[in-house]
């Protein structure tokens, strides 16, 4: 290690004599170095491609056969997304459910977990407590929060409804069931958001917030002039992480009821055609492939602009 | 090769059998022989999806006296039916545990099973026409051995029906007024809970088979008839005439929760398959009974039975050939099932060589009018394609329960979509 460092330190002393600085440092490195950092660089990369990349290429190949898993792949041009928006019943309330998920995380879970955050920041008295109830949610699985949702929600032994003295079918009516279970998933979402952003707020220099009151902020200017900008870089990653929740909830309407009955979402309909005894491989991944380019068209430009905006400044 | 081994086997397998028990009772039951060929079978691997306790215990025992060692690996029943395709195409055990139908005759078409007809000159003599047709592949060899089945019909209490006085129904009329006696008297006519998509299923074949008979079903699950033929329709609007009667909310209830609801004695009737049966306490199955669903269209009666038959078929790995032929033929075998049946017996044994002397008053009904039935159905998710029955008729069934109004748009969309997925 040590004779590797003065290898490497001592040609440099060299070239600091030479005018270009920017010149490939590439070359000042040995041949371990090299093959170091190349291995480095292509050992992750081999692992990503096998394993993102290429799976993610052959579903964009297999939505055009009607292949069933078995027997020979047949090709059948565009069909099975002609199939899937036109013929398919459940693909267009899918759609629709998953962006009421989206909007419903976007503007009330979220906010909620960051006000959350905000207010333990403050240090009230037994804030330990309120973070580790606000957080236990995220340490359950959805598979857990699925049954508890049951619990709640089922017709006749249903704690809301035998509390309640109500008679009303949550999870088995189709025009209430999701907005029932996004509830439980708003409940989760908020307390995974609070995590995040309770860690960003503790890494703001509290000078920054002192100067502002003494400039005579008040709380909220405080909090939406100062200290939401500073923390940029957390905003990003909870509006990334708000997304792709909500783009990839499955667990929770998978345990409920499979997905479906109202509970219909992009992501369980792949998983219906494809796995399973259906197998419809092919059409299954016409879905995924649409569900991929929607979630690039809503997370490549947004983080596009937010990185070369981050990398000016 | 592997054919002509095994075809080799079967015979050595026989003459095996009879040395060892030249001693005794070899000649006693011609079927159980392969049962106790010795130890020289090997051991021979079972892929099993007996996951509840009952049926997983009530396998062990049918097992305890097979002749050679066998590897039983248990998967959780539902998973061990999603995964079935990887399942039989990666390494799967010999011998697996499946359903007959269109279910079984897929994976045979698909070269995933291997036949066996060398079990059934050996056990074919004890078992119906019916079951040998179930176990038969579209290439006219067999595939499957049956173990048990379990009827669909309309389960009730005896004690309720007799406080209220009421009699069996056998047509539609007199189910309808059973019904509306039974709203009178503040219960649930029917019973139902469809939250898992499944059940519904049933009601409709029942419907479905009533009104348009047997042959339509059949034509109609193979994709040949039109979902928006008239027939259909009909079906589903003698459906509606009955949905009123059955229990609300079903879409958020499952199966076993309106099982609770007959129980409790607080629903008249239950459309179900025999194993509502497990729902009840030992001291009060036998208050449980059930009826052949009623006639609708006198042209077809009550000619045809919904009994889904659960079996073992031969995978394409078998190492032990020898082996899973004889633990097929032992499967297959009356003393194998009788010993299932004695642990779990919410079902029926599928051999005709079964001793029904130790059957419950309900396994009893179940052989009586199974055996007196004209045509046997699988289920429709067994009897059509599974990519169509999971993806199309689960959404479609709820959607009719939630909206019985709107009955052609979606026959409409039932059809465009049997359409591209058995055109494909």
């Amino acid at each position: 290690m040590s004779s590797e460092t003065t290898l490497t330190t001592a040609p440099r002393a060299d070239f600091e004599d030479d005018p270009p600085p920017t010149r490939s440092r590439w070359s000042l490195l040995s041949g371990t170095d090299r093959a170091v950092v190349w291995s480095m660089v292509l050992l992750p990369l081999a692992v990503h491609v096998a394993f993102v990349w290429v799976p993610a290429m052959a579903s964009v190949v297999l939505s055009f056969t009607d292949w069933n898993g078995i027997s020979e792949i047949g090709w059948i041009g565009g069909q099975n997304y002609v199939d899937a928006t036109t013929i398919y019943p459940l693909f267009w309330p899918a759609i629709a459910h998953n962006v009421i998920w989206l909007a419903v995380f976007f503007l009330v879970a979220t906010p909620l977990g960051m006000f959350l955050a905000v207010l333990l920041d403050k240090e009230v008295a037994g804030t330990r407590f309120y973070q580790s109830a606000i957080y236990l949610p995220v340490v359950l699985s959805l598979a857990v929060i699925g049954y508890i949702t049951q619990i709640f929600l089922a017709p006749e032994q249903g704690m809301i409804n035998s509390a309640l003295d109500l008679d009303i079918d949550w999870l088995g009516n189709s025009s209430i069931n999701l907005w029932a279970v996004l509830v439980f998933a708003s409940w989760r979402h908020a307390g995974y958001v609070m995590i995040l952003y309770l860690a960003g707020l503790k890494g703001v220099d509290p000078v920054l917030k002192e100067a502002a009151q003494i400039d005579g902020a008040t709380q909220s200017q405080t909090f939406f002039k100062v200290v939401f900008p500073v923390l940029r870089p957390i905003n990003v990653v909870v509006l990334v992480i708000t997304v792709i929740e909500s783009l990839r909830a499955f667990d929770l309407v998978y345990v409920i009821n499979g997905g479906i009955n109202g509970l219909e979402l992009l992501s369980v309909l792949i998983t219906q055609n494809i796995i399973g005894e259906a197998s419809r491989i092919g059409f299954g991944s016409a879905l995924a492939v649409m569900l991929l380019v929607v979630s690039m068209i809503v997370i490549v430009p947004y983080l596009f602009i937010t990185y070369r905006d981050m990398q000016e400044a | 090769m592997a054919a002509a081994l095994g075809a080799a086997a079967i015979p050595g397998l026989a003459a095996c059998g009879d040395s060892s028990e030249s001693a005794g009772d070899g000649a006693a039951t011609g079927g159980a022989t392969s049962a106790s060929g010795g130890g020289d079978l090997g051991t021979v691997t079972l892929g099993s999806n007996y996951s509840d306790e009952v049926p997983r215990e009530a396998l062990a025992d049918a097992l305890s006296s097979f002749g050679g060692e066998v590897d039983v690996n248990t998967v959780d029943h539902n998973t061990f039916q999603e995964q079935i395709n990887s399942y039989l195409q990666g390494r799967p055990d010999e011998v697996f545990a499946w359903f007959a139908g269109y279910r079984m005759r897929f994976f045979a078409d698909q070269g995933l099973a291997t036949p066996i007809t060398g079990v059934w000159d050996e056990i074919g003599d004890q078992y119906t026409d019916g079951f040998k047709q179930a176990s038969t592949g579209d290439d006219d060899e067999q595939y499957f051995v049956p173990f048990y089945y379990y009827p669909w019909g309309v389960f009730y209490r005896k004690s309720v029906f007799e406080e209220n006085g009421w009699e069996v129904p056998t047509t539609a009329d007199d189910f309808e007024a059973l019904c509306q006696d039974a709203q009178g008297a503040g219960l649930v006519p029917i019973a139902f809970g469809d939250s898992d998509g499944w059940p519904a299923m049933g009601t409709f074949d029942y419907f479905n088979l009533r009104t348009n008979g047997y042959d339509f079903h059949v034509n109609l699950m193979a994709g040949e008839e039109s979902w928006e033929s008239d027939e259909v329709r009909d079906a589903f609007e003698n459906w509606a005439r009955f949905l009123p009667y059955h229990q609300e909310q079903a879409l958020g209830r499952t199966w076993q929760d309106a099982a609770q609801t007959l129980v409790s004695g607080d629903a008249a009737t239950y459309v179900l398959g025999m194993f509502v049966g497990q729902q009840f306490p030992d001291e009060e199955r036998d208050d449980l009974d059930f009826f052949l669903f009623p006639e609708v269209n006198p042209e077809f009666g009550q000619d045809t039975i919904e009994a889904p038959i659960d079996g073992f078929m031969l995978s394409t790995g078998v190492e032990n050939e020898e082996g899973a032929m004889a633990l097929l033929a032992h499967l297959g075998s009356a003393e194998a099932q009788q010993a299932y049946l004695e642990s779990d017996p919410n079902n029926v044994g599928a051999n005709s060589d079964v001793d029904t002397s130790g059957y419950n008053a309900l396994q009893t009904k179940a052989e009586e009018l199974v055996s007196g039935s004209d045509h046997i159905t699988q289920f429709l998710d067994r009897d059509t394609r599974p990519d169509f029955a999971s993806t199309v008729m689960i959404p479609s069934l709820q959607s009719f329960i939630e909206n019985p109004g709107d009955v052609a748009s979606l026959q409409t969309e039932i059809e465009q979509q049997k359409t591209a997925i058995f055109d494909s």
